[in-house]
């Protein structure tokens, strides 16, 4: 709009979004500013920063329990399942971009209703499998589920990304004398790795938070951060700073990189029917 | 060098037959334009010369070469496509030198040949840009120049100018005509603009549905157009069509005369009407007018003609430029 | 592009996938409504015995399942209610001309990201504690007893936890329609007189509706599914007020073990899904232009 609005009138939906967002983001703010008091001053009257900083809950969450392993299982699995799952997804997304079938739509929409499935419906036999092949409380095992759970969303995000790649510029690869290994090479994957890279980025996201299958399929030899927070919900003691550190440490990769990944979030989790 | 031979080519997608077969003859050097409607198969013939579709049936060949089989990248054509089609994450440098590294070609070569089409389209400016940062009519002459590295035996430009604004498209069909001028390539030139087909071709090929209506240079068109289609579609205002009665006294289902063979006059004439909108370009005045026994008729004066909207006005064609059709729609000579 | 890739190539490019999902849908669904006909408890292995419908007839009159049932409605409903509306005002605020709106933005995005057992977690102690929590604090400072709210109002607090984390997921939905709104037909609206709240009631709601109905849609689906967040706070309790059928086919599975049982009611769940899920394709089908 042309129209400028009075300086009041920002000021003031300024002041009201402010406030909202501040509430909204309050229980997080809460935890970090919690994982640097001490146990005392965490179930004292609150105190928002006027309290003693300290950093021990961050040593002790570390020395008092296996934080680090916890740590490199949700990278490991969240990590490796999703290139896994990218390596197979993009063929798949590849063919059905670029060489589209007419069943092309039934086969996406399939696969996206196969992400629709409740993960009770198929906990036991997932459960029982695992337990009699020693999957059970394996890194390896819950790289498998979590490969097969995000498997639909990240072919159906590549699909969007490469069928932006306007067609004719691959006929002008064509007919500039490129072979199909050329075509791939330099112009294909170029324009491809920001699509990849994205759905990369949503689905780490999407597998470090997952926490069904990390709850009921790890103890705790592959539990991720999901699992080993868990854990502190029948707590000894007073626990309160160290949950908030424990909770800090877990939540800070991922915070962070959502921040890059918001449209991501849109087109994946939508499957497109929100531009 | 590059003439192009179509004999009985077809093109079928699925059970729809988009081209019936058809023949057509290209000289070496010629600018030809393929000009219709949407939709008449002009972009798919230009496709099937280039390899981007295969023939239903029928023969390609260049130069007496079939080359019906052959993939895109070997039959030594170029293409310029609607959208540009630059490779976005190159600079304008490696746009251009993108075919000939395909070619295989030394380094050095290379940059002499991009450097000499640089010089040719004033492309010196921006040639280490991206093409997101260039303007349309830059990404267009970048096109071009990633065409003419490859010194082929012809050009494809399909629709080219539709994505510029009115201005640029008058300056870019000067350079497009003064490029063949200088490179004397054949050139075949895909477009919905008769305008465009009008002024820059040798042979204008006008394809309706997939079918050939005429074959001819512009003027050839012009004066003399097969059909009624053809002419309708060729000439700005639309040439008049008359039916019924009228029609008969000139002994045809339909006669047409051009806007601008209509002479006029406050007067009265052999047909009289009244003036509904009138437009003054100063340049040309055109009516549009109520005629009796007739309909809408659109005519032409040169300069500044003093009528308006309500005026009574009186039309009579020139004899000489009158078209008579049958009910089949071909002319009768 | 056709004249390219043969058929056969892009099938092989497809296949993996394919075959991975199939298997990973039918394998063990089969398995599960194979489980469900047997009598199978895993802590006595080996008398298993086929009974038919009969755990389908037990899970579904168990009083249990009644309240887990209505407990998944009321999760799912009351969740959708406070991420819909709270979504839509949301996205209207950030939509205005405000100072520093990238921040707010992440402010208001960021609950989405933080793990379910964390977000519970932090609830449950650091704010509904009935002794140390915020809440807690906060009512004693205007003289009020403090409520406990994970014993005496288990689901609705579950809800607030739940809807917390989806919020940032609605509004980013509707903000991305919203800004897609073209301007001019609020401008036309403007010059046709209408106030505020009529332009909003008749043009942007409106074309908000498809991005609500997906946000109901996707939410749905995984509302239904609800799991970690119980686990941590009350464990489906007290008795099963805050038990939802994942849960429930939670607790039957793998703490009582009764695998017969626990596979009946995954069926059940499967079977609810479905239907949300026919509604979500359609939608999604009709946008996929193919």
């Amino acid at each position: 709009m042309a129209r400028s609005v009075t300086l009041g009138t920002r000021l003031g939906w300024t002041a009201l979004a402010w406030a909202i967002g501040l509430a909204i983001f309050f229980p997080i703010l809460w935890t970090i500013l919690t994982s640097f008091k001490t146990e005392a001053a965490a179930i004292g009257p609150p105190q928002l920063f006027a309290f003693e900083w300290t950093t021990e809950n961050y040593t002790e969450v570390q020395s008092r329990s296996p934080y680090f392993l916890h740590f490199m299982n949700s990278v490991i699995i969240a990590l490796g399942s999703t290139l896994i799952a990218l390596a197979i997804a993009i063929p798949a997304a590849w063919a059905m971009a670029f060489s589209p079938t007419k069943r092309t739509r039934g086969l996406l929409l399939w696969m996206l209703s196969t992400k629709m499935l409740p993960p009770v419906g198929v906990l036991i036999p997932i459960y029982l499998l695992f337990r009699n092949t020693g999957l059970l409380d394996t890194r390896i095992g819950l790289v498998i589920v979590l490969t097969l759970v995000n498997l639909p969303i990240i072919v159906w995000m590549l699909f969007t990304y490469f069928r932006e790649i306007p067609g004719e510029i691959l006929e002008a690869a064509r007919m500039d004398g490129a072979n199909l290994k050329a075509e791939i090479i330099h112009v294909l994957t170029p324009m491809a790795l920001p699509g990849i890279a994205s759905t990369l980025l949503l689905n780490v996201i999407l597998a470090w938070n997952e926490a069904f299958w990390t709850l009921n399929l790890t103890a705790a030899k592959a539990a991720p951060l999901t699992a080993f927070i868990a854990s502190y919900s029948s707590p000894e003691g007073l626990f309160y700073a160290k949950l908030s550190a424990a909770s800090t440490m877990a939540i800070a990769p991922v915070l962070i990189l959502g921040w890059f990944s918001q449209k991501q979030l849109v087109r994946g989790l939508t499957f497109g029917a929100v531009k | 060098m590059g003439s192009i031979t179509l004999k009985n080519v077809a093109k079928r997608f699925d059970e729809v037959e988009v081209i019936p077969p058809l023949d057509l003859q290209i000289n070496d050097g010629e600018f030809v334009v393929f000009v219709g409607p949407s939709g008449c198969g002009k972009s798919t013939l230009l496709r099937l010369i280039a390899g981007l579709e295969d023939v239903s049936g029928g023969t390609i060949s260049l130069d007496g070469k079939d080359v019906t089989a052959l993939p895109p990248s070997k039959r030594g054509l170029a293409m310029v496509f609607q959208s540009y089609a630059l490779y976005p994450h190159m600079t304008v440098r490696k746009n251009i030198a993108f075919p000939l590294k395909m070619a295989g070609l030394e380094q050095s070569e290379i940059d002499k040949k991009v450097d000499g089409a640089a010089r040719v389209l004033n492309l010196g400016d921006y040639i280490e840009r991206r093409p997101g940062q260039l303007s349309g009519g830059q990404r267009q002459r970048v096109a071009i120049g990633r065409a003419i590295v490859r010194e082929p035996s012809a050009f494809l430009f399909d629709e080219p100018l539709s994505n510029l604004d009115a201005a640029l498209r008058g300056t870019m069909r000067l350079e497009i005509a003064e490029l063949h001028q200088t490179l004397a390539t054949t050139m075949i030139y895909v477009t919905h603009d008769q305008v465009e087909a009008m002024t820059m071709a040798d042979r204008i090929v006008v394809l309706n549905r997939g079918v050939i209506e005429q074959v001819g240079s512009p003027l050839e068109l012009y004066r003399e157009p097969k059909s009624l289609f053809v002419a309708g579609f060729i000439g700005s205002p639309t040439m008049n069509m008359v039916t019924g009665s009228e029609a008969e006294k000139f002994g045809a289902n339909t006669v047409g005369v051009r806007p601008e063979h209509l002479k006029l006059s406050t007067e009265g004439g052999q047909w009289n009407g009244t003036v509904g909108v009138s437009e003054h370009l100063g340049s040309d005045t055109f009516l549009h007018i109520d005629v009796e026994g007739v309909g809408l008729m659109t005519a032409r004066a040169d300069g500044e003609f003093p009528a308006h909207h309500g005026d009574r006005i009186g039309l009579t064609p020139d004899p000489e430029r009158l078209h008579r059709f049958d009910g089949a729609g071909a002319a009768m000579r | 592009m056709a004249t390219d890739h043969s058929r056969s190539t892009a099938r092989l490019m497809v296949s993996p996938a394919v075959l991975l999902l199939l298997g990973w849908m039918i394998v063990p669904l089969v398995m599960t409504l194979y489980f469900s006909t047997l009598r199978y408890n895993l802590l006595s292995p080996g008398t298993e015995s086929f009974v038919g419908f009969e755990n389908y007839v037990y899970f579904l009159t168990d009083p249990a399942f009644f309240a887990a049932i209505a407990n998944t409605l009321l999760l799912v409903g009351g969740v959708l209610f406070i991420t819909v509306l709270g979504g839509i005002l949301l996205a209207l605020l950030l939509d205005k001309p405000i100072f520093g709106q990238g921040i707010v933005r992440i402010l208001v995005i960021a609950p989405f990201f933080v793990m379910p057992t964390v977000s519970a977690l932090v609830w449950k102690n650091m704010f509904m504690n009935p002794v140390n929590g915020l809440f807690a604090y906060a009512a004693r400072a205007i003289g009020v007893q403090p409520f406990d709210f994970l014993a005496e109002a288990p689901l609705f607090s579950i809800i607030i936890i739940v809807a917390w984390q989806w919020l940032p997921f609605a509004t980013l939905i509707l903000l991305t329609a919203i800004q897609s709104l073209d301007g001019e037909q609020l401008e036309a609206a403007e010059m046709d007189g209408a106030p505020a709240f009529k332009r909003f009631w008749h043009i942007i709601l409106p074309h908000l509706s498809r991005a609500i109905t997906v946000v109901i849609l996707i939410q749905t689906i995984f509302l239904l599914s609800i799991f970690a967040e119980i686990l941590v706070t009350t464990n489906g309790g007290p008795g099963y007020a805050s038990t939802n059928l994942t849960y429930l086919v939670y607790a039957q599975s793998l703490l009582q073990f009764d695998v017969g049982g626990g596979s009946a009611g995954g069926i059940v769940a499967v079977v609810l899904a479905n239907i949300v899920a026919i509604f979500l394709m359609r939608l999604v089908g009709k946008n996929l232009d193919l």
